[in-house]
């Protein structure tokens, strides 16, 4: 009896979640910015992974007879820094730095932020009173202020920064969560659930967890864009990844030491920023726009 | 009314001492002993000396007790003394705070500047030039990290056409022009991100206001388009653009300290990464606190002014 139900309880899913996902595929295709987002994004993914293969020189690689040269140098396409490193084989592995950070921030924040969310907004009560004030004293410091303040404690480094920022993070995760739990726990489907003996793990897991994971999906986009400008931010001032490790902010932080003399190298490390939370950023809305059902006319 | 004030403060307690409690526990992360990274590297260690500092301090007692000190101190606006400069940090921080509130809210009106006007345009002509073109902007301003902006600015501005300042807050001395001076690029900077948001904003909660019933009912009865527009829509429609702002002054807080590094303005940001470089931890933890206080009391005041601008909120 039991696998009977399963197994049509399953069936009955993945006809349903196959026929929705065929209609959020064709709504995000239709949109042409999310396209361009992703396409973007596969790009800057193809340059961090065979960054070894694409990169002229090593990121490293220091030449002290041509400091400072000019875009178009030959041989160094985007020109070289202030210790004669070629800037594009440092932005190509930068976009290492910005991708890993940038997923392992958005795991650490959505696991702890969904759990949360969903252990408040499933039990309710006093679990929900805890948590909910706990996030409201992680969201009444301003974002960066903490980030800062904590890193400044603990001492910048790459592992540092993809923690704090993880453990910030997660709020934003939990309050929405638990919005949708909360309306999810009102179906009649949950209630047939309970009714057919399903415990509050089962419930929780399998029937309210898929339905609040678009939502989380497409969080993650945005939150991912928010997490590659902080730790270029914290790179920047110098708290984040640590020479000699090429990063993107803290190449900004290099060259405006020689803003005056050589301003071209401003451009390229925040263009190379820019257009990963663009891409991110169309993506999350086209992510958005075919996810959402309450969008769905 | 007056209830309604009263709540919301007594609902803020339990966050203000959720956040001086964190603020506490920050410094007991920091690697190594207290004591011993208050002296010099070079002094030796005098372990009478340290037993006896650590006594001052109170750090050998138990955590609560300590806590329920620094929250003692903390009401009587002792914000503890600096350790690099040995000068109590409640005198610096009265100091820079008023530099980095009139960066912040200068920065707020420019956003606010920019977008209503620009959030109306795009949603009245609704897939026009002007429309696309601000929304194609906003999305720019949104994904650009605000420390390039703010370099370019230099660049621009500072360094090749030399039209403004680059460098510092002027003086008041100078009169109120010189200080304007200085805060344009700066405020540009911290502001251009929350433009570009607060223009989607706009110009998504306008549109769905023009869409309501009350406005076709406003437009049959014969109204002129700007009665319409200015008296019934965009009241309702700013009030989530006013919330946004007010949650986005945690983010300009934020961002102070970066634009503050970068411009050299002497505020807050500045003097806690000056603290940072020279890991003077109960610096630390006083700026940390004094923003987020601020942020509490900015989105506190916010909360209130909406039941004014809003009254289904007070007897809802």
């Amino acid at each position: 009896m039991l696998r009977r139900r399963r197994k049509r309880d399953c069936g009955c899913e993945v006809r349903k979640e196959c026929t929705r996902f065929q209609k959020a595929v064709r709504t995000f295709c239709r949109n042409r910015l999310a396209l361009i987002g992703a396409v973007i994004l596969v790009g800057i993914v193809i340059c961090a992974v065979f960054a070894p293969y694409i990169a002229p020189h090593s990121p490293l690689e220091m030449d002290l007879t041509s400091l400072h040269k000019p875009p178009g140098t030959p041989g160094h396409l985007l020109g070289t820094d202030n210790l004669g490193r070629d800037v594009l084989s440092r932005l190509l592995y930068g976009s290492r730095i910005s991708l890993s950070v940038g997923l392992v921030v958005v795991s650490i924040a959505g696991a702890i932020g969904t759990a949360m969310g969903l252990l408040s907004g499933y039990y309710g009560g006093s679990v929900d009173i805890v948590i909910m004030r706990l996030v409201e004293i992680f969201v009444a410091f301003p974002f960066l202020i903490l980030v800062v303040a904590v890193i400044a404690v603990l001492g910048p480094s790459l592992y540092n920064v993809m923690l704090v920022l993880g453990l910030v993070s997660w709020p934003l995760y939990a309050r929405l969560v638990r919005s949708e739990v909360l309306a999810i726990r009102e179906f009649p489907y949950i209630e047939a659930a309970r009714a057919i003996g399903a415990g509050n793990t089962r419930i929780m897991f399998r029937h309210v967890l898929p339905n609040c994971l678009s939502s989380v999906l497409v969080t993650a986009a945005m939150s991912m864009a928010g997490a590659i400008l902080s730790t270029a931010a914290l790179g920047f001032l110098g708290l984040g990844v640590q020479p000699p490790t090429p990063e993107w902010g803290m190449m900004l932080n290099e060259a405006k030491q020689f803003l005056r003399r050589y301003p071209w190298e401003i451009f390229y490390p925040g263009i190379a920023i820019m257009l990963v939370v663009l891409a991110l950023n169309f993506l999350g809305d086209g992510l958005r726009d075919a996810l959402d059902p309450h969008l769905h006319r | 009314m007056l209830a309604y004030v009263v709540r919301r403060i007594l609902i803020a307690i339990p966050v203000l001492l959720g956040i001086t409690f964190i603020t506490f526990a920050l410094v007991s992360f920091a690697p190594g002993d207290p004591i011993s990274s208050m002296l010099m590297s070079g002094e030796q260690l005098n372990p009478d000396l340290a037993d006896s500092l650590r006594e001052f301090y109170g750090l050998d007692r138990p955590w609560y007790v300590q806590y329920a000190t620094y929250l003692g101190n903390l009401l009587r606006g002792n914000l503890g003394i600096s350790i690099a400069s040995r000068a109590p940090i409640g005198e610096s921080v009265r100091q820079f705070f008023p530099n980095t509130m009139l960066l912040a809210f200068s920065s707020m009106l420019i956003a606010l500047l920019i977008a209503i006007p620009a959030g109306i345009v795009s949603a009245t002509r609704r897939n026009s030039l002007f429309d696309y073109g601000s929304l194609t902007l906003a999305m720019f301003g949104v994904s650009m990290p605000s420390f390039w902006l703010g370099l370019m600015l230099m660049l621009l501005f500072g360094l090749r056409w030399r039209v403004l300042p680059v460098y510092g807050m002027g003086d008041w001395s100078n009169g109120l022009w010189d200080i304007i001076r200085h805060l344009i690029m700066p405020s540009i900077t911290l502001g251009a991100a929350m433009a570009a948001l607060l223009v989607r904003l706009t110009r998504s909660s306008l549109l769905q206001v023009l869409s309501q019933e009350y406005i076709r009912t406003a437009r049959a009865k014969g109204l002129r388009q700007s009665v319409v527009l200015y008296k019934h829509a965009l009241r309702n429609s700013l009030l989530p653009v006013v919330t946004a702002a007010g949650l986005q002054f945690g983010r300009l807080l934020g961002g102070a300290f970066i634009v503050e590094s970068i411009f050299a303005w002497p505020g807050m940001g500045k003097y806690a990464l000056y603290a940072i470089s020279v890991r003077d931890y109960p610096v630390i933890q006083g700026t940390t606190l004094i923003f987020a206080l601020s942020f509490v009391l900015v989105t506190l005041v916010i909360d209130v002014l909406y039941t004014l601008i809003d009254p289904r909120i007070r007897y809802g």
